[in-house]
């Protein structure tokens, strides 16, 4: 599958526009500056549990908050520090470099103003950029595309984002023209959509159950072969299909960074990656979450070799619709909740630190008795980047591209 | 809540359809068997199949093509030779033997080059073929008619392994013209074209007696008897013999058709060779045939049309296929009469099936095979134009390819058959899910395209899924969407 536009129109515009054409894709106050930066934003489906990728180890209350389902320092495998506090999941190394050199950060106890637990609504709000869903059919990284060129000569193939997947996402969608680009691997269904499946069949279907059931036994085998007893129960075997998840991640975000890499390509992407829904053997220190971050972890290190020159200016945010319950909960998985990480890695960034104003972990600190909570509204870290990265004004970020969002300040130093 | 009046309808539309689409429920009004059977009196013809050829262009087309492949590869083959001749002059001192290998090469190569630079003209007219059988199943209001010609397509099946440009052809000119027919015209038609006559090898059958037959010291080729009586008409163990079967071979020879290349009026069409047909009478389950022609061929096909055996064959395969993989006896005792009584009248056997309340009872146990199933996602999202190639790679990965089954047996009807390819259909729905999550709403498709009549827990699965892409997979892949 090729390269796409939703915008036919454009199609001869845009055929073979050359070198004029590069210098038009460049934000017009960047440009000024001798700047080219590039923005890609990845979307985690499913609300990612942030204690299981970044754990607040330092906090007195984190051991007896996730019993033995705790990452630690010492655990097996042993979480990798980040600083005193916090340590990453161990799954993840490379972000875990990044974040050592400076290029990488995260952001904890963040949120959207969304507050309650729908995937679609936290979803549409997480990516529409308003604070309560369906009020839009555009997003926050499209709408912030066109403010960049308002006002001047504008230039209509200079606003071009790309989206990557057989949906565009949301955050991408609206009127600057998005190209998109279908990975060729199938994603494979995820264990956890295989898991509700096999519920389902459980209570409707027991043949289709029984049949579902021998697949996935017989997947989770072929993907753990010469780790240990074939036979074994044990919960941490490799999920069916965890090295087809990890291609298609390594694909998808590979690819998306090659155009946005191009002298006469996009300057911000939009991609979305499923399966972080995990109520039922999250599996942190190993088994489907870790198998999912290590993929994860994947993408960034493709994302980083396949920027290649213009990796410095680059900055890519990885967030997620809401948090998951701070408990671990009797099927040894997490519900939806609502504080959760955000990563924010590229050459282009201030890292190596997280950014947390760390609320506690104790029944009272914790939002309703069940979930972080939130101290750091994730629209202010958006518009951070926005505005110093992709210089687009705050008055725009405030009434535009987060409407109603003025008493949120753009949070500052995030860009090198 | 479910409503026992809406519930039937959705039965209806499932068990005898296509499966719901958007507006069909209120499409069937409150008489979902009256609707089934009105819409046999709808005409079954694809009227978008007007611009595609005959069964004998497509073959005449493929001739051709073939022809000129086998020029060019010939004439690139001698070319490759001469230049070869043309430079091993001054390399006689190197090594002579590799010489030769990377001259075969180059042969090779050459001879590949000019057989692609000709392409199979069969695919694309297959792949049209795929398009527009799939379309008119999208469309149909209910499908039950359409649903008659997949019938019988399958039960009258031919290969696109074997022939491949006619397959779809084959389908409109023999099967669909007479799905609502008689059985035997829909018999005749069939085993007199040219595509089952080519797939059943009775193109190489030759009576040992005939003039071509004592000619070329060859002679009968069974296959075609022996598949008439024992899938198409009398069913196995019947009754019928080997020597039957060799009575009847030798009455088919002489059914062939006009060879494609010679012929560019009429190449590709059936006609009766008497040359290959094996003199004299013949005895076929006690019956003396003494015609001359293709008329001794008709009167058995008429009389095996006609044989007990077939109506009951007919009819428990009708029944096994619609409605349970064990059919109520009662059902199919109701069938198997109303084929008798109206000498084979399809349309009556079909009426008598949806008009009989056996045909109504019992959960949905059908297991939909994978060609229903796809299309009936296909329904439910509203989307009504086909992308071949996609359409024919997801029916491969399903295990059952359009038009290409193993054997002329055809696709099997029992769930465990199908059963172990659910987790490939897991696959096939993911990925659909994903390419639809923009245009379909899973909500929409229970309430509005099912009537809510889906069972609670898939709607509870659709309400908790993490992405509108993981609603749709699961809401594919429920029960409710698989069985029927």
């Amino acid at each position: 599958m090729g390269l796409d536009r939703h915008l036919p129109t454009r199609r001869e515009l845009l055929a073979g526009s050359g070198a004029l054409f590069a210098w038009s894709q460049m934000p017009r106050i960047a440009r000024a500056e001798g700047r080219d930066p590039r923005l890609l934003v990845v979307i985690l489906r499913g609300a990612l549990d942030g204690f299981g990728a970044v754990a607040p180890v330092g906090d007195p209350d984190w051991v007896a908050l996730r019993g033995d389902r705790a990452l630690l320092l010492d655990g097996k495998p042993a979480a990798l520090p980040l600083d005193s506090f916090f340590a990453l999941n161990p799954a993840m190394p490379n972000l875990h470099r990044l974040y050592k050199s400076g290029k990488a950060a995260i952001v904890h106890a963040t949120a959207t103003p969304y507050r309650e637990r729908s995937h679609f609504d936290g979803q549409d709000v997480l990516e529409s950029g308003f604070t309560r869903p369906g009020a839009t059919a555009s997003g926050w990284l499209n709408r912030a595309l066109l403010a960049m060129e308002s006002g001047g000569r504008v230039d209509p193939r200079g606003s071009r984002a790309l989206g990557i997947g057989s949906v565009t996402p949301l955050v991408v969608r609206g009127s600057a023209p998005v190209m998109t680009w279908v990975p060729q691997k199938l994603l494979p269904a995820s264990q956890d959509t295989q898991n509700r499946l096999l519920d389902l069949y459980q209570h409707t279907d027991p043949k289709l159950a029984t049949v579902l059931q021998a697949r996935m036994k017989l997947a989770s085998l072929d993907g753990a072969r010469g780790t240990g007893d074939p036979m074994s129960d044990d919960p941490t075997l490799a999920p069916p299909g965890i090295a087809r998840v990890r291609a298609y991640f390594t694909e998808a975000a590979g690819t998306a960074a090659r155009y946005l890499a191009k002298p006469d390509g996009p300057r911000v992407g939009a991609m979305g990656f499923v399966g972080w829904d995990t109520h039922i053997a999250e599996g942190a220190a190993s088994g489907q979450l870790y198998n999912l971050l290590g993929a994860l972890d994947g993408a960034f290190a493709a994302i980083e070799s396949n920027m290649g020159e213009v990796w410095h200016e680059t900055v890519v945010a990885v967030v997620t619709e809401f948090g998951r319950t701070a408990r671990i909960n009797g099927t040894q998985g997490t519900d939806h909740g609502t504080g959760t990480v955000a990563f924010l890695i590229g050459g282009g960034l201030a890292g190596g630190r997280v950014i947390a104003d760390w609320p506690g972990l104790k029944a009272a600190q914790l939002l309703d008795d069940r979930d972080l909570k939130p101290t750091t509204d994730l629209r202010a870290v958006l518009k951070g980047l926005l505005r110093d990265h992709l210089r687009v004004e705050e008055k725009v970020l405030a009434e535009t591209v987060f409407p109603d969002s003025a008493e949120i300040k753009p949070m500052g130093g995030l860009v090198a | 809540m479910s409503n026992p009046a809406r519930a039937e309808t959705v039965l209806a539309l499932q068990r005898f359809g296509m499966g719901p689409r958007p507006g069909s429920i209120a499409a069937m009004g409150s008489d979902p068997r009256g609707a089934l059977i009105a819409e046999l009196d709808r005409p079954l013809t694809l009227t978008a199949a007007a611009g595609l050829p005959t069964s004998a262009k497509a073959f005449r087309t493929v001739a051709d093509a073939n022809a000129r492949r086998t020029a060019r590869v010939k004439q690139a083959q001698q070319q490759a030779k001469k230049q070869q001749m043309a430079a091993a002059a001054p390399a006689m001192s190197e090594d002579q033997a590799q010489g030769q290998v990377q001259d075969k090469d180059a042969a090779e190569m050459a001879a590949k080059q000019a057989a692609d630079a000709v392409p199979d003209p069969g695919r694309p007219m297959y792949l049209q073929e795929a398009k527009l059988r799939t379309e008119a199943a999208l469309a149909a209001e209910i499908g039950f008619a359409e649903r008659l010609v997949w019938f019988w397509s399958n039960h009258f099946c031919v290969s696109a392994n074997k022939i491949q440009s006619m397959s779809g052809a084959y389908e409109r000119e023999a099967v669909r013209a007479n799905a609502l027919g008689r059985f035997v015209d829909l018999l005749l038609a069939v085993e007199g074209h040219p595509a089952m006559l080519f797939y059943l090898d009775n193109l190489e059958s030759m009576g040992a007696n005939s003039i071509a037959g004592i000619n070329r010291s060859r002679g009968l080729n069974e296959n075609i008897a022996r598949e008439i009586m024992e899938l198409h008409t009398l069913g196995v163990r019947t009754g019928y013999t080997q020597d039957d079967v060799i009575s009847f071979a030798n009455v088919m020879t002489g059914w062939t058709l006009v060879p494609p290349g010679a012929d560019p009026q009429h190449g590709g069409e059936f006609t009766f060779n008497p040359r290959l047909h094996e003199p004299g009478g013949q005895t076929v389950l006690g019956k003396r045939y003494e015609q001359e022609d293709a008329e001794q061929g008709r009167a058995v096909l008429r009389d095996l049309a006609a044989h007990p055996a077939t109506s009951t064959h007919v009819a428990t395969k009708l029944a096994r296929h619609f409605v349970a993989d064990e059919p109520p006896p009662a059902l199919v005792e109701q069938m198997a009469k109303t084929f008798r009584d109206t000498e084979g009248d399809l349309k009556q056997v079909a009426i008598a099936m949806v008009s009989s309340d056996e045909a109504w009872r019992g959960p949905p146990s059908k297991l939909k095979r994978p060609g229903e199933w796809v299309v009936g996602m296909v329904r439910a999202t509203g989307i009504t134009v086909v992308d071949p190639v996609l359409y024919t790679g997801g029916q491969q990965l399903l295990g059952e390819p359009l038009w290409r089954p193993s054997s002329p047996k055809g696709y099997p009807d029992d769930e465990a058959s199908w059963i172990d390819g659910v987790g490939r259909r897991l696959d096939v729905a993911n990925n659909f899910a994903e390419r639809v999550t923009g245009m379909a709403d899973p909500q929409v498709i229970i309430e509005d395209v099912f009537a809510s009549e889906i069972a609670p827990e898939v709607k509870q699965a659709v309400d908790r899924a993490e992405s509108r892409q993981q609603a749709l997979a699961l809401l594919f892949m429920s029960a409710d969407f698989q069985r029927r």
